[in-house]
């Protein structure tokens, strides 16, 4: 029996955003990376076809991190100390993209400043082709005081900056205005409050086409479902033609997946829990993975091994069955 | 599909004789529609209009339920695509899959630990559901062997995989009274296996590789009088796999297309490969399956599945919380100290557990945050220094504790100003910001 399949035509779009730029663009990436684009839910190929498959960052700090599981600090090894080599292992590991995070204080302990950001972000563009994404250490203040004079530093790189949030949006748009920058712009897991930030940002005059959001995403077990119904909320406003939703979405899998106690801790925890890297492992990956289903276009991982099975999974959901 | 209150009424003998305690046909059929009324009502209504209504009555999706020995795992019933439009409801029933050409022995060591397998997130004890028992090596005898092995190291409901109904026919001689799934018919051998799940009373799959195969099987195997059906799509890929439940669940839902309403099974041990089998088993987790059969039994690989599901299947209507109160842990007296914390399952596990493993006693406050994280609450005004000085007095905190000292958690460090002057005389402490550093804090700094 010939089943008729019903399929949804959405009047929306997601909008598509390139990240970074190439000389010839005014930056020095050799390559860009390109998402969003699609008229239809997450891998619905039989409906229309998805132009842009969702991509890989790695996050790297300016700084050997002071609360992140040993096993992640073995993973990677020395390179955690310096920056640009950690870039440059995280291209190898198969990053699409870096996510640069600064911590409060650097390696001695002090605050970090503006002049050790700059340094920073150069240090990492010269070890890596890759588009970047640098983002402070998520204290509104701090963030303005670093975002700002990289920005400036990095002009026409087209680096996606943040956290652009309500509090501090204002500068961080202004910065990326004025230096042909993207913003990640993060609201706390709620449809209306992603759309009132992207309208904030939107009236500041910085084109749609420079903004990723974030929705705030939780791990595995610690509130994932609130960010993948979020997400899938959002994403559907988008379909439907809701400008202010019509954008690409960045989430963090791997910040939150690795702050679970089951990623951390590898002694006294219950037997049931089983092997701790594989746990760990598994479990930044199934976040990751669940949060892709719900609509995300960029996930940031922190593991290799992470990395590398969730890029094989989403090669997996981008081959076009056979039978649409 | 539901009735209108007008199609249910053309089917209702309308002659308003008011038996069924309404003034006419119409009121009736307006609240049989509204289902506050049992077609049985009205003694009137003919055969052929009572086995309509039951059949638009029924769910788009069929429940099918498993049983063995007083377990049962259920699928199917479900009424909407995404969670947030309303929840999902059934879990899917998580297999662990054996085969016939290992031994008894191994058999019977996998699946035992599997069975015994327990795992607590917050304060639910989660396992497995059943398992799958395959015939690779073709002797009726040794499938039957291995089913026996399985039931004498579990009895949690089975399915049961092959392609000669002659083995599985063998497999469900070894079982008594039970409700298992077979797996499955195929275009030629449905016939066969339609009348094995017929005679057994078992629930059977369809096996296909596409809708329009599994459509067609489903209305034959249905012919013969099978009504507990599954639907199993033969793709491994996750784009084929996403595509082919999208398609079937939607076409339940949305056109009530009965052929496809059923629930469906996966196969992420097919995969062969861990690694892969669990990010398969996650996406027919997230995606509208109903039983998935795994290869792989491994408490860091079942524990991230099993939680997983618990998180998708949550109602998203209602935060899972526990009861505000004054916790007492390990057995504390007056002088031990007191902690706050929320009534968000999540949060108060999180510490709840670590301050357990400490060994030392402590007294737990759980605020009544309406089942919100410390900084969602927080941040909804449903966790400041008010609310924490209220249930102080609610659950009368000060008669119980003769330090009068509480601990605030590090991440609303911004309270204990306020909190002081809510609570006069009372000492508050931050303590650190996650749960995990709680014991080492207790011992340095209680
Ligand atoms: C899931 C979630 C939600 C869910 C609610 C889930 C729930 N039932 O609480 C939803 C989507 C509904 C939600 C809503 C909101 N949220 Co919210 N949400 C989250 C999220 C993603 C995870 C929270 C969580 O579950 N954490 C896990 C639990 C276990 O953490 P926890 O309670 O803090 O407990 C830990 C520690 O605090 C510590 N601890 C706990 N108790 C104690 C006690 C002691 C003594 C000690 C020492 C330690 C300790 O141990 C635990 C484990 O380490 C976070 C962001 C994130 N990724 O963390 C945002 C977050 C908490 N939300 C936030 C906000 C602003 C909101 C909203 C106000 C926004 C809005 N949407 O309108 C609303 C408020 C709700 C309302 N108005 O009804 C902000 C808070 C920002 C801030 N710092 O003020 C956050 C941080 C997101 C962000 N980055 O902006 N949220
Ligand atoms: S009992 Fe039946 S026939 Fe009589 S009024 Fe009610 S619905 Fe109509």
């Amino acid at each position: 029996m010939p089943v008729e399949i019903p399929k949804d035509k959405w009047p929306g779009a997601v909008r598509t955003i390139t990240l970074g730029a190439t000389e010839a663009e005014g930056g020095t990436r050799t390559s860009v990376v390109t998402v969003g684009g699609q008229t239809a839910l997450p891998f619905m190929h039989f409906e229309s076809e998805v132009p842009h498959r969702p991509v890989v960052a790695i996050e790297i700090k300016d700084s050997r991190p002071d609360d992140w599981s040993p096993l992640l600090l073995e993973a990677w090894g020395d390179v955690v100390d310096d920056p640009a080599a950690w870039a440059k292992a995280a291209e190898e590991a198969g990053a699409e993209l870096i996510e640069l995070m600064f911590s409060l204080n650097d390696a001695d302990g002090n605050p970090i400043t503006a002049d050790h950001a700059v340094e920073t972000v150069k240090a990492v563009l010269g070890a890596t082709g890759l588009p970047l994404l640098v983002f402070g250490p998520g204290q509104a203040d701090v963030d303005n005081e670093i975002l700002v004079p990289v920005a400036e530093a990095a002009k026409g790189e087209r680096l996606v900056l943040g956290i652009c949030e309500d509090k501090n949006y204002r500068t961080i748009v202004a910065a990326a205005l004025a230096n042909d920058h993207l913003v990640s712009a993060r609201t706390a897991m709620d449809v209306n409050l992603a759309k009132q930030l992207n309208i904030l940002i939107s009236d500041m005059g910085l084109p749609l086409e420079r903004v990723l959001m974030d929705p705030t995403t939780g791990a595995l077990g610690y509130g994932i479902v609130y960010g993948f119904s979020v997400m899938e909320r959002l994403r559907l406003a988008a379909l439907q033609g809701d400008a202010m939703t019509q954008l690409p979405m960045v989430v963090t899998p791997g910040f939150e997946a690795w702050k679970t106690k089951e990623s951390k801790v590898g002694e006294g925890v219950p037997d049931s829990w089983g092997d701790w890297e594989a746990r760990s492992i598994n479990w930044e990956v199934l976040t990751a993975i669940t949060l892709l289903e719900s609509g995300a276009d960029i996930v940031v991982l922190r593991h290799p091994e992470s990395v590398r099975r969730v890029k094989a999974a989403i090669e997996e959901l981008m081959a076009v069955p056979e039978l649409a | 599909m539901a009735l209108s209150g007008i199609q249910i009424y053309k089917m209702l003998p309308q002659t308003n004789c008011k038996d069924c305690g309404f003034p006419t046909c119409l009121a009736f059929a307006m609240k049989l529609a509204a289902k506050q009324v049992e077609l049985a009502d009205c003694p009137h209504v003919s055969d052929e209009a009572k086995a309509e209504l039951a059949e638009s009555a029924a769910p788009p999706i069929r429940l099918v339920t498993l049983k063995a020995n007083g377990h049962e795992v259920k699928a199917g019933n479900e009424v909407v695509l995404f969670r947030h439009e309303k929840t999902f409801y059934h879990k899917p029933g998580l297999f662990i899959r054996v085969r016939d050409d290992e031994s008894a022995d191994d058999i019977k060591a996998k699946v035992g630990a599997a069975d015994a397998y327990s795992v607590n997130y917050v304060g639910i004890d989660l396992t497995i559901d059943g398992f799958a028992v395959e015939s690779v090596s073709g002797d009726p005898a040794a499938f039957k062997a291995a089913v026996e092995a399985v039931r004498a190291a579990s009895d949690r409901p089975l399915v049961l995989i092959g392609s000669d109904p002659s083995a599985l026919e063998a497999g469900l001689g070894a079982l008594d009274g039970e409700a298992p799934l077979i797996h499955g018919a195929t275009a030629d051998n449905w016939e066969a296996m339609a009348d094995l799940a017929k005679a057994s009373g078992a629930a059977l799959t369809v096996v296909g590789n596409t809708l329009d195969e599994l459509a067609d099987l489903t209305g034959q195997v249905q012919g013969k009088g099978v009504e507990d059906m599954v639907l199993a799509p033969s793709a491994l890929e996750m784009s084929t796999s996403l595509m082919l439940s999208t398609q079937s669940r939607r076409l339940a839902l949305k056109k009530n297309f009965r052929p496809l309403g059923y629930p469906s099974i996966a196969f992420p041990g097919d995969a062969g490969d861990p690694a892969r089998e669990s990010m398969l088993a996650a996406q027919a987790i997230a995606k509208y399956v109903g039983f998935i059969v795994l290869d792989t039994f491994a408490p860091e690989q079942i524990y991230p599945l099993l939680v997983l599901r618990e998180n998708v299947y949550t109602d998203p209507q209602k935060p899972i919380q526990v009861q505000p109160g004054l916790y007492e842990i390990n057995g504390p007296s007056a002088d031990d100290p007191l902690l706050v914390t929320t009534n968000f399952s999540i949060t108060y596990f999180s510490v709840a557990n670590e301050v357990e493993n400490t060994g030392l006693p402590a007294w737990l406050l759980v605020s009544d945050a309406e089942g919100m994280s410390v900084l969602t609450a927080w941040a909804a005004g449903k966790f400041d220094a008010e609310r924490i000085a209220k249930d102080v007095k609610n659950f009368s905190v000060a008669d119980k504790v003769s330090q009068h000292r509480i601990v605030l958690p590090g991440h609303v460090a911004v309270l204990s100003g306020e909190l002081e002057e809510e609570l006069p005389g009372w000492q508050v402490l931050v303590g650190p910001r996650e749960a995990v550093d709680i014991p080492q804090y207790m011992k340095e700094a209680l």
